[in-house]
């Protein structure tokens, strides 16, 4: 208990920097934001939107730390204040409509380069030394080094444009309305497989070691040896004595990959144009509209701390040791 | 280290036994030595040997001046007069990747140190004074851990970019004032096992000063682990210099390879077929990329003697990744 109750008072206190990092950073720069932002806005905005755009950074009511009070209580009761670029809806809507894509699209490529990579680890430490390990392990580490969303933009190169195997862009067929039916299902699934695909290939490298290398560990128990003695099959030593001990820290890793879900995977939506988290947030920066830069930048901390937080329970619960190191 | 090589040396007499005096030229030749045995270090240093010298001649040897528009037809394939095609304003390509390895390496390189600085000035305080500052610095580096990096550096850059703040320096500075956790946290687990070593006390008690007993006692000992961290931390800039430039937060007037990765982007030069555009600078940030990590596996294997002795036994098999490779791993999948 004492154990996730310090963790909880540090998720507090990261929420709490996150929060005021959004507050503080415009106030840092050289300039007043309200004039430097205006004078960028003239023009193009309207006196209802100037008027969202004080509101929402609190600037005409007084000094620094009343502010820093009128926005924390804008936050609590949930408001986000108003997207710029699409005026006058709420930042709260924006991000509502751009997060099932992003969870969709990136939480389904997490669990398969999970599944896939930590598999893939298994056998490579249990036939260690084999051609699999050694010719796997390396090429995935150089696959690694390269910026995947140029992965991205060379697979859709060959896969999209030259060969016309999947769609250039978008999560769906825009033709289709948007409501369940077959073929809008299939449509959002041929788009999702090649920006998923480039996920996959570029992050299963990093299941693939980290699996290999806590089961190497393992192997050199003696329980492994007490229960290759026993006359247990091959099988079951590797997927219930070894893999199932040497996965916990892989589970740890999968919870933040969960928790960095919802940031979305910026490069990679921009590239396929996928209309997720990242997409808005590059969209956001390019419009500077800042309330819903700040929006997301909140819900992206807060899905991190949330998730880091669930993984320490389940942490606590599966590792009795970890309980009494607190 | 596989078998010496024996001709150059006097005949041993017992087979097995070094003749006397090897030791020593083995040791002498230690660097070398590891650099010839293994094939991953050598095509790592060779990398970034190469790079290094494109980034000091790149420019004075580029055939055209990378910004200058039309010296060659608009999105013109590879030829004889361009090697890598043009652009779509018809600047040539072969001088940009050129001339912009200049600008990209003296940003990740930069930022690199930038965040070794940093990484080292909290993790070494930290470690060593212990109490609230240790708590405060600690706290301070897991939350920029948790915090996703590139949709801050995003956030902070677009602010930047909006007062006018713009330039290599600032995204070199930006990405160095998120990237240091990674690095504080490694130095400061270092300083904790050193602290209480004889030798820190032995200086505490002649009375040097606590700057003198962190800097010139202790920090000496981590060399090898600041090298390995200058290597990461320069990667992870790279990563995140290029990402921030892809999208157009960087300084798009300047000639780098996240900027012509930007140019091409923007352009399409994806739906027009121009592949000779936006595949050259995605290759280079790969090998270079990959240069590091050889690198650091090259020095690894020098300044770690286990790892050495390990591979002469025929068993057990040794681990041929590197703990600082699967951290880093990590830590680069977290910013991009």
């Amino acid at each position: 208990m004492r154990f996730l109750v310090r963790r909880l008072a540090f998720y507090m206190i990261a929420l709490w920097i996150a929060v005021t990092l959004n507050f503080l950073v415009p106030r840092l720069l050289p300039g007043d934001p309200a004039t430097a932002l205006f004078g960028r806005m003239q023009g193009r905005a309207t006196v209802a939107q100037l008027k969202a755009m004080k509101a929402a950074f609190g600037i005409e009511q007084g000094n620094l730390f009343q502010q820093y009070v009128t926005y924390i209580t804008h936050l609590l009761r949930g408001s986000l204040g108003v997207s710029f670029s699409h005026f006058p809806t709420p930042v709260t809507t924006v991000i509502a409509q751009d997060l099932p894509w992003t969870l969709l699209l990136v939480g389904c490529a997490v669990v398969i380069s999970f599944t896939l990579g930590t598999l893939l680890g298994i056998i490579a430490a249990w036939r260690r030394g084999g051609i699999f390990d050694t010719l796997v392990p390396p090429f995935l580490l150089f696959l690694w080094s390269f910026p995947p969303f140029w992965v991205g933009l060379l697979l859709l190169y060959v896969l999209g444009l030259n060969l016309g195997w999947f769609p250039m862009a978008h999560s769906y067929d825009l033709n289709l309305p948007l409501t369940l039916t077959w073929p809008l299902v299939l449509s959002v699934i041929d788009h999702a497989i090649l920006p998923a695909l480039v996920l996959v290939i570029t992050t299963i490298g990093s299941w693939v070691l980290g699996m290999r290398n806590n089961m190497v560990a393992t192997l050199s128990e003696d329980y492994i040896t007490m229960a290759e003695a026993k006359g247990l099959s091959p099988r079951r030593v590797m997927l219930w004595y070894a893999a199932r001990n040497a996965i916990l820290p892989q589970l740890t890793s999968f919870a933040i990959a969960l928790g960095l879900v919802v940031s979305g995977q910026v490069l990679i939506e921009l590239v396929f144009s996928y209309p997720g988290v990242g997409f808005e947030l590059v969209q956001a920066a390019f419009n500077e509209d800042y309330p819903l830069l700040q929006g997301l930048l909140l819900v992206i901390v807060l899905a991190v701390l949330v998730a880091n937080f669930l993984m320490d329970m389940l942490y606590a619960w599966l590792d009795p040791r970890v309980r009494q190191e607190a | 280290m596989a078998a010496p090589d024996l001709s150059s040396r006097p005949p041993s007499i017992v087979p097995g036994v070094p003749a006397p005096g090897t030791p020593d030229s083995r040791h002498r030749n230690a660097v070398l030595a590891a650099l010839s045995d293994s094939p991953a270090a050598l095509i790592g240093t060779g990398l970034l040997a190469l790079f290094a010298v494109v980034a000091v001649v790149g420019p004075f040897v580029a055939p055209y001046n990378p910004s200058q528009l039309m010296v060659g037809p608009s999105t013109g394939a590879p030829s004889a007069q361009h090697w890598l095609g043009t652009t779509q304003l018809g600047q040539d390509i072969f001088s940009q990747l050129l001339v912009g390895t200049r600008a990209s390496l003296e940003m990740a390189v930069g930022a690199g140190l930038l965040t070794n600085v940093i990484a080292v000035t909290v993790g070494l305080t930290a470690g060593y004074v212990r109490g609230w500052v240790d708590d405060i610095l600690s706290t301070l580096a897991n939350v920029f851990l948790i915090i996703p990096a590139l949709p801050l550096l995003i956030l902070i850059s677009t602010y930047a970019a909006a007062f006018g703040v713009r330039g290599t320096t600032v995204t070199a500075v930006v990405v160095a004032l998120v990237g240091w956790p990674w690095g504080a946290r490694a130095f400061r687990a270092q300083m904790l096992s050193l602290r209480n070593r004889d030798f820190v006390m032995a200086a505490r008690v002649s009375g040097e000063s606590q700057f003198r007993i962190i800097y010139s006692e202790i920090m000496p000992n981590m060399l090898s682990i600041i090298v390995a961290n200058v290597i990461f931390a320069t990667l992870a800039a790279l990563v995140a210099e290029v990402g921030l430039e892809f999208i157009g937060l960087g300084d798009t007037s300047q000639v780098t390879w996240g900027t012509m990765l930007y140019w091409a982007q923007t352009n399409a030069a994806l739906l027009n077929g121009a592949w000779f555009w936006f595949v050259p600078p995605g290759l280079a940030i790969g090998l270079f990329a990959v240069g590091l990590v050889l690198t650091n596996y090259a020095i690894d294997e020098i300044t770690n003697p286990r790892l050495r002795t390990l591979r002469a036994m025929p068993a057990p098999a040794p681990e041929p990744i590197q703990p600082q490779a699967e951290s880093t791993i990590g830590d680069s999948s977290t910013i991009a």
